[in-house]
């Protein structure tokens, strides 16, 4: 009898086809994780529903002003009472992760940073026609930065002639 | 007379069934087929899983119209600005307490600084020197004979330092102050669509609508194969340079989820970017998004995009 089945023409491939659909079940069952399915609409909701804890887990860099406050209440606080209180301590220093346990923050180049809000831009019809803007350039000497002239804690008063010229000495 | 008829198929015919084989056959094959289906059946059975048990981790049972009202979760985070739940992949389902995420941008305050793009791309470790970021800053200069220009170097990740257009390839383009009619910046990121292209056309179910409005994609269920970065409309997807997975933004679902501001929100000085929960009634953002006139990207398309615009112009595509 078995001769014969494997014999046939028809029975032949149709054992191939019931094998394959076995091995499809048998290795979705096993492949897919339980909570992989339709939780919604199938058009747009067709997810494996432990991966939004998966993101929810992500590790949080940015940890905000409040908690620099917690040790650099000074600089906070000396910041809070200028024009650039509303930028965030971490947006020049980096991300507070893992500082001060493990992390050192330090500013690279800070003049790139100061250059993002104060490089002269004739864009009337943004925001950065409200800042005052340099052609980084033309202003000051070769060879200095920013903070050789200006306190980013503490950007104003703007630096007068007197001070002007005593810096330029100092340089 | 019989003896014309042609001969009757014997059993000794190669050829011949009887009904007894077939029958025999018939429930062998069919036996064949279900016992597996029937062993799975079996065992699950066994194991107790059922959809509402299989997830012992969650708290909260995820089956619509089960909602616990213990799921609810108070977010009481001294840094808290926005408002929402913590409700997780369990989260109830009823749309008072589940957040639904919606983004306002106002292009009037965007100063072009791109200190939004540095936060993301170290808040969401997204490679920082590659080309690639979840959001975006667009330059627009329209000079005064009409034509528009239109540039994002790096994603603005460092700002706009100079008044040159980035043509791309190292070209630049200087375009004389007097000529400018016009010029401004617009900050850009994933939409989160309520009716997403790119969740429509995942063939594998990688990517997906979350009860809270964000869409997400699950790394380990990307199979890379590129159609959601060319369906977004808004270019808000890419390949991950290092898990080689469709990327996107996620309006940072693990600090919106624990009552935190979006890394790029935080990051903003003035105010451009900001997030707010449509189904609380008391969220600051979700009231002008609902009581203002604003503009979407793409509206056209159809996509029902949740991220809002003040001051949109018409050049914005």
């Amino acid at each position: 009898m078995k001769n014969r089945l494997l014999k046939n023409h028809v029975l032949r491939p149709l054992m191939v086809v019931v094998l394959l659909v076995v091995v499809l079940v048998v290795v979705r069952e096993i492949y897919v994780p339980e909570d992989f399915g339709t939780h919604g609409s199938f058009t747009y909701n067709y997810y494996r529903q432990s991966n939004i804890q998966e993101w929810q887990s992500v590790t949080v860099k940015y940890q905000g002003k409040s908690y620099c406050n917690n040790c650099h209440e000074d600089k906070v606080d000396q910041i809070a009472a200028t024009p650039h209180s509303t930028i965030q301590c971490e947006n020049c220093h980096g991300p507070g992760v893992g500082h001060p346990a493990t992390v050192k923050l330090a500013i690279g180049d800070s003049q790139k940073l100061c250059l993002r809000c104060h490089a002269y831009l004739p864009y009337a019809a943004s925001g950065r026609s409200k800042i005052v803007g340099i052609d980084p350039t033309a202003h000051g000497l070769p060879g200095m930065i920013c903070v050789d002239c200006h306190n980013p804690h503490q950007p104003t008063p703007l630096p007068t002639a007197a001070t002007d010229a005593e810096a330029l000495d100092e340089f | 007379m019989s003896s014309e008829m042609p001969e009757p198929l014997s059993k000794e015919h190669p050829d011949s069934i009887s009904r007894r084989d077939f029958l025999k056959k018939t429930a062998l094959i069919a036996a064949g087929i279900l016992a597996p289906a029937a062993a799975l059946e079996l065992t699950m059975m066994l194991e107790g899983a059922s959809p509402a048990s299989a997830h012992p981790g969650n708290l909260c049972n995820p089956e619509p119209g089960h909602g616990t009202p213990g799921c609810h979760v108070e977010i009481t985070t001294s840094t808290t600005v926005i408002s929402g739940n913590a409700a997780g992949p369990g989260g109830t389902t009823a749309t008072q307490t589940q957040p639904h995420w919606q983004f306002l941008v106002d292009t009037n305050k965007c100063v072009g600084c791109g200190f939004c793009v540095k936060a993301c791309k170290l808040e969401n470790e997204v490679p920082y020197d590659a080309n690639a970021s979840r959001t975006w800053v667009e330059r627009y200069v329209i000079t005064k004979d009409g034509a528009f220009h239109a540039d994002s170097p790096l994603g603005a990740r460092d700002g706009f330092i100079t008044p040159e257009i980035d043509l791309g390839e190292g070209e630049t383009l200087e375009i004389p102050p007097e000529d400018i009619s016009r010029a401004f910046f617009v900050p850009k990121l994933c939409n989160q669509c309520n009716k997403p292209p790119c969740v429509q056309v995942c063939p594998v179910g990688a990517t997906y609508k979350s009860p809270d409005g964000v869409v997400l994609v699950d790394r380990t269920w990307c199979i890379g194969c590129g159609y959601c970065v060319n369906a977004c409309p808004y270019g808000a997807r890419f390949f991950h340079p290092v898990y080689d997975t469709a990327e996107k933004c996620t309006f940072c679902e693990h600090r919106i989820s624990k009552g935190l501001l979006p890394a790029c929100v935080q990051a903003c000085p003035f105010g451009v970017r900001q997030i707010g929960n449509q189904n609380d009634p008391n969220d600051a953002v979700a009231q002008v998004i609902a009581t203002q006139h604003l503009q979407v990207l793409k509206g056209a398309y159809g996509t029902d995009p949740q991220c809002f615009y003040i001051g949109l112009d018409w050049e914005v595509r």
